[in-house]
């Protein structure tokens, strides 16, 4: 069973529908094994460009129904590390295991109806040319699910699910507000029932009015489906609420992964701490933190050697400069870490 | 007197289906050495107050003010010129995104050193002596050489801190930044914040700092004014504001960020449910009560503007007593 | 005035709201739209111009007095009504064969317009085709169609259209192909610059982890996005043929008599031109009139295109 191809199991589902298997309960959602990015910048037709590894042999594990943050500055490699699930990139190394099978060969289409995305930009996710109705509903007309009158109905339970009305259906993504078309593009993700949602900073573009409502929502149907949630964001009072698990990236490495008591309750690589201490809590008084971090922000085609954190880094040391640490679990309590110091 | 006094500014805009108030009579004064945080949802009219005050608005717009007067000067009498020197020599700005507020055609040294050439009649060495200082009080090491780079060879958070050196050049009286940490991620944001506040703090500058993040809020602003659809619904010292919201809206804004430590992981947040009203047109009534989780029928009138205790004042009928038939407040996801 | 009404019960999270966070792409209401178009007075004056053209090359066969060929060598070069020597019978003149010029000037609008939208579809296609292409793959695509665009660019049109005329001997086909496969370039480099921006939106990137097919999304996600840009970029180049039609079938390389061409009606005339001035004088300014008509057009519908301000 686990040796088939994803395709063909994905052919033999019906209907979306939550149908859960027994031995899903073991292999994780989603694993990552060593993916890699590498990109090429400034080629042309006869010349050839600079090499930028945007994402470099990350590791990870997401098990089945929780929720795996990633956090990191920007640039570090976050979105092309969404795309690369998402099937939007091939990976220049590595593989991406959906339920212990590999994605690697394996068709769009099969892909899509385990994995699905919520982008950042609620004014660019929605095609404004096309109604509501049509954009829920173009998975299902894609993967020809269900007659029209099924699959109408299909799309009117979904907007539903995610509390838009039902005329909404009719409308424009430009007749909506940011968070109503926030609830569409999720609306649009959960057609299909998926296994997997990768959120790519789904809440900030959105004020925290509205914010607070997507996050309440995106709980709630994590509860109903079961849903497994890779969760990118840059805000960690919103990470903190909402994950399971958090790693941490950072120049297109993971530097930190561990549960959400771990990395928030006692940091160990120096970057954690750094961007802990950053966030500012609205708690009056307290000032701004002086978190000690050089301004030297790394060039991501070349990268600094050793640790790649060590020109910021105010405890490196001459191995941080010479040897790359590795990212290991070295108390053995599940949380892995990538400092020499740690 | 305060440096900066503000009486029922309006700007109305002329647009398709009418006109759009995009800030409706709004009253706030600046101290000299002051930092005053503007705050609000997206749309409320943070941006068309700051270009009202530096006189940068669109064409169309129209400004109506009882009073605007910056240390003594009426800003609504100046003449174009007046109001074109007063900007670069004593108000500056500081914009959200840095790539569009510097000439990318220009070097950074003659960005820097134009403004105080022109307004303090210096001469160019002086100014590149100036700049230079600057550039390393910000924290941009190997100043002299970035003098002569431009823009587009700077990372996000160096060009801020470029625009915020910039700012200071000619050691105004006040700064007005809109939303200067938005667009950078945390860790550069918090050195950006920090900056600011010890340079404001050295210098004695008064800063007008436009931002809707509450975090950000507590922890550099002396007092804050909460905005919602155009006009300022609470302003208060900031321990006041975030120890006794007065506002339903404000009290909404402060429930609805997860706090590490008070909400529980995964729990709900409480949210404030629909969406800004229309601007367009005439207003009547608390403009929030479509929102509001405590409105009555009295909240159909206009709210005046309640002072509280000391400076603390609140646009809300109900700012100062007990709403008379509390009704649960409601989260809808 | 209108009353923004704000309701005083809390209303659902999800009410549309007509809140401030929108932008306006939705398709305007009707009534906004005729107010948009008839707001803008070079637009509006496009609009009528072309509408009647249109309406005349229809109904041509109606409205002409007389028959377009027919020749009467009695009454030849007949000045118009204005003129002392004019009559009713031939409104604006009769041409040296003794054709009537009214009559000829309506059935050329058929030649010019059928000139202009044949040619603007054919290169429409073509430079739709290459720049969508290399706009959305880029890489070595883009590489490879900028250099093809960048080759024709450097092509100077009329010489070229001669030269080809010349060796295959002008029509009414000819000239057409011709155009229609040497003006395509301002479709390809515009149609690849906005397909660049419409690329990266999220809305692809949706639709491609749905795993759709590559023409659907190039044909039902990235062009309705694009076409506003590429209709502006079609009544220009509708404009354009018509006028490298006249050049062609005025230098005698283009459609050939005894066909009514304007470009032809003027060069015909060239000969009578100080005399009787008005035989080119008629056919000039209905090419003038039409060009304008159709670039007011072009003008309008670009900004009527263009993204307003927020709100
Ligand atoms: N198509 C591309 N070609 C070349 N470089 C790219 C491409 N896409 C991304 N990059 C580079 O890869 C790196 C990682 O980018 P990515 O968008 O994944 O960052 P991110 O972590 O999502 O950042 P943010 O938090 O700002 O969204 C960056 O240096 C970026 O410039
Ligand atoms: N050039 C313009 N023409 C017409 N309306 C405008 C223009 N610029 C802004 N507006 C409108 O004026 C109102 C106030 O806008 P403003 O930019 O001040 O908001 P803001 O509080 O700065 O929001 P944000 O947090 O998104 O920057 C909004 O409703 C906006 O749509
Ligand atoms: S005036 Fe009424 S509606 Fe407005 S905030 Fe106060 S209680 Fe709510
Ligand atoms: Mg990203
Ligand atoms: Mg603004």
């Amino acid at each position: 069973m686990n040796a088939q191809p994803i395709t063909e199991v994905a052919e033999s589902r019906p209907l979306p529908s939550d149908s859960a298997s027994v031995s899903r309960a073991v292999t994780p959602a989603l694993e990552l094994c060593g993916l890699s990015k590498t990109f090429t910048l400034g080629g042309g037709l006869f010349k050839r460009g600079r090499t930028l590894g945007a994402v470099s042999n990350v590791s990870l594990r997401i098990p089945r129904g929780q929720v795996m943050g990633l956090v990191g500055e920007s640039g570090c490699g976050k979105s092309t590390l969404a795309k690369m699930l998402l099937g939007l990139t091939t990976p220049s190394d590595g593989d991406v295991l959906v339920d212990g099978r590999p994605v690697r060969g394996a068709d769009q289409k099969a892909l899509a109806r385990h994995i699905q995305p919520i982008f950042q930009d609620p004014y660019s996710s929605l095609n404004p040319r096309k109604r509501i109705a049509q954009i829920v509903g173009l998975p299902l007309r894609v993967h020809g699910i269900g007659t029209p009158r099924e699959q109408a109905a299909h799309v009117a339970e979904t907007l539903d699910v995610v509390g838009l009305p039902r005329r909404a259906a009719e409308q424009f993504p430009g007749q909506l507000s940011g968070g109503q078309r926030q609830r569409v593009a999720i609306a649009r993700a959960l057609v299909m029932r998926p296994d997997i949602v990768i959120c790519d900073e789904p809440t900030s573009a959105l004020d925290v009015s509205v914010q607070a409502q997507i996050l309440n929502l995106l709980l709630d149907l994590k509860a109903e489906f079961g849903l497994t949630y890779l969760f990118i964001s840059h805000d960690l009072a919103v990470v903190e609420h909402l994950v399971d698990r958090v790693a941490v990236m950072y120049l297109g490495r993971i530097v930190e992964e561990g549960t959400r008591e771990q990395i928030f309750g006692s940091p160990r690589h120096p970057y954690t701490r750094a961007l802990l201490d950053s966030a500012l809590t609205p708690e009056p008084g307290l000032g701004v933190p002086d978190i000690g971090l050089g301004d030297a922000t790394p060039d991501p085609s070349d990268p600094p050697a050793g640790c790649a954190f060590h020109p910021r880094c105010p405890k490196a040391q001459a191995t941080c400069r010479q040897q790359r640490p590795r990212l290991e679990d070295i108390r053995g309590d599940n949380a892995r870490v990538a400092c020499h110091l740690a | 007197m305060p440096l900066l006094e503000v009486n029922n500014l309006r700007v109305d805009l002329p647009v398709e289906a009418g006109t759009l108030h995009a800030v409706r009579g709004i009253d706030f004064h600046v101290e000299r050495g002051e930092m005053l945080c503007l705050v609000g949802e997206s749309g409320c009219g943070k941006s068309m107050t700051s270009l009202a005050l530096m006189g940068l608005l669109p064409r169309k717009a129209r400004l109506t003010a009882d009073r605007l007067q910056f240390d003594g000067i009426d800003l609504t009498m100046l003449s174009e010129r007046r109001r074109s020197d007063l900007r670069g020599a004593r108000m500056s700005m500081i914009f959200q995104e840095p790539m569009t507020a510097l000439n990318p055609a220009y070097t950074l040294g003659n960005q820097l050193c134009e403004g105080l050439i022109r307004h303090r009649g210096v001469s160019r060495q002086e100014a590149r002596e100036r700049a230079i200082y600057l550039l390393e009080r910000v924290g941009i090491s190997a100043a002299k050489d970035r003098l002569n780079q431009y823009p587009h060879q700077l990372s996000g958070g160096l060009r801020q801190r470029v625009m915020i050196a910039m700012a200071l050049m000619c050691e105004p009286d006040l700064i007005i930044a809109d939303e200067p940490t938005t667009a950078l991620d945390v860790t550069i944001q918090a050195q950006i914040l920090r900056l600011l506040r010890e340079l404001q703090q050295e210098f004695g500058t008064a800063v007008i700092f436009i931002t809707h993040d509450l975090g950000v809020v507590a922890r550099i602003a002396d007092r804050v004014a909460v905005m919602y659809a155009g006009e300022v619904i609470e302003s208060a010292p900031t321990p006041a504001l975030y120890a006794n919201p007065a506002h339903p809206y404000t009290r909404g804004l402060l429930s609805c960020i997860p706090a590490p430590g008070k909400t529980p992981p995964g729990s709900r947040l409480q949210a404030i449910p629909g969406v800004v009203p229309s601007l367009v047109g005439h207003v009547e009534g608390c403009a929030f009560r479509n929102r509001c989780p405590q409105a009555q029928p009295t909240c159909e009138r206009t709210p005046p503007l309640m002072s509280l205790s000391g400076d603390h004042r609140a646009r809300c009928h109900y700012a100062d007593r007990p709403v008379p038939a509390p009704r649960p407040p409601e989260t809808i996801s | 005035m209108t009353t923004s009404s704000v309701s005083p019960t809390a209303s659902s999270a999800s009410t549309p709201g007509t809140g401030l966070g929108e932008i306006s792409l939705q398709p305007p209401a009707w009534s906004r739209v005729t107010r948009r178009l008839f707001g803008h007075r070079g637009l509006a004056i496009g609009l009528i111009v072309v509408g009647l053209a249109i309406l005349i090359a229809i109904f041509a066969p109606l409205l002409a007095p007389h028959d377009p060929y027919h020749q009467d060598i009695a009454n030849r070069m007949v000045p118009p009504v204005w003129h002392d020597e004019g009559s009713w019978e031939h409104v604006l003149g009769t041409d040296k064969l003794g054709r009537d010029t009214l009559s000829r000037l309506l059935f050329g609008t058929r030649i010019s317009l059928t000139i202009g939208l044949v040619v603007a579809l054919i290169s429409g296609v073509i430079g739709t085709t290459l720049g969508v292409l290399a706009g959305y793959f880029g890489g070595r695509v883009d590489a490879v169609i900028s250099y093809i665009i960048t080759t024709r660019l450097a092509m100077p049109v009329v010489l070229v259209a001669l030269a080809l005329a010349s060796l295959t001997g002008g029509s009414l086909t000819t000239v057409i192909l011709l155009l229609g496969l040497l003006l395509w370039d301002r479709f390809a480099v515009v149609s690849r610059s906005v397909t660049q921006q419409v690329r990266d939106a999220e809305y692809v990137f949706a639709a491609r982890t749905l795993g759709c097919s590559l023409p659907y999304i190039l044909l039902r996600e990235v062009l309705p996005n694009i076409a506003g840009s590429l209709i502006v970029v079609m009544t220009l180049e509708m404009a354009h043929a018509i006028l490298l039609e006249a050049t062609l079938s005025f230098l005698g390389m283009g459609v050939q008599p005894p066909l009514p061409s304007w470009g032809l009606m003027v060069a015909e005339g060239k000969a009578y031109m100080f005399f009787q001035p008005w035989v080119i004088a008629i056919p000039g300014i209905a090419l003038f009139v039409l060009v304008l008509a159709i670039n007011l057009l072009g003008d309008g519908l670009r900004d009527l295109n263009a993204p307003g301000g927020r709100n």
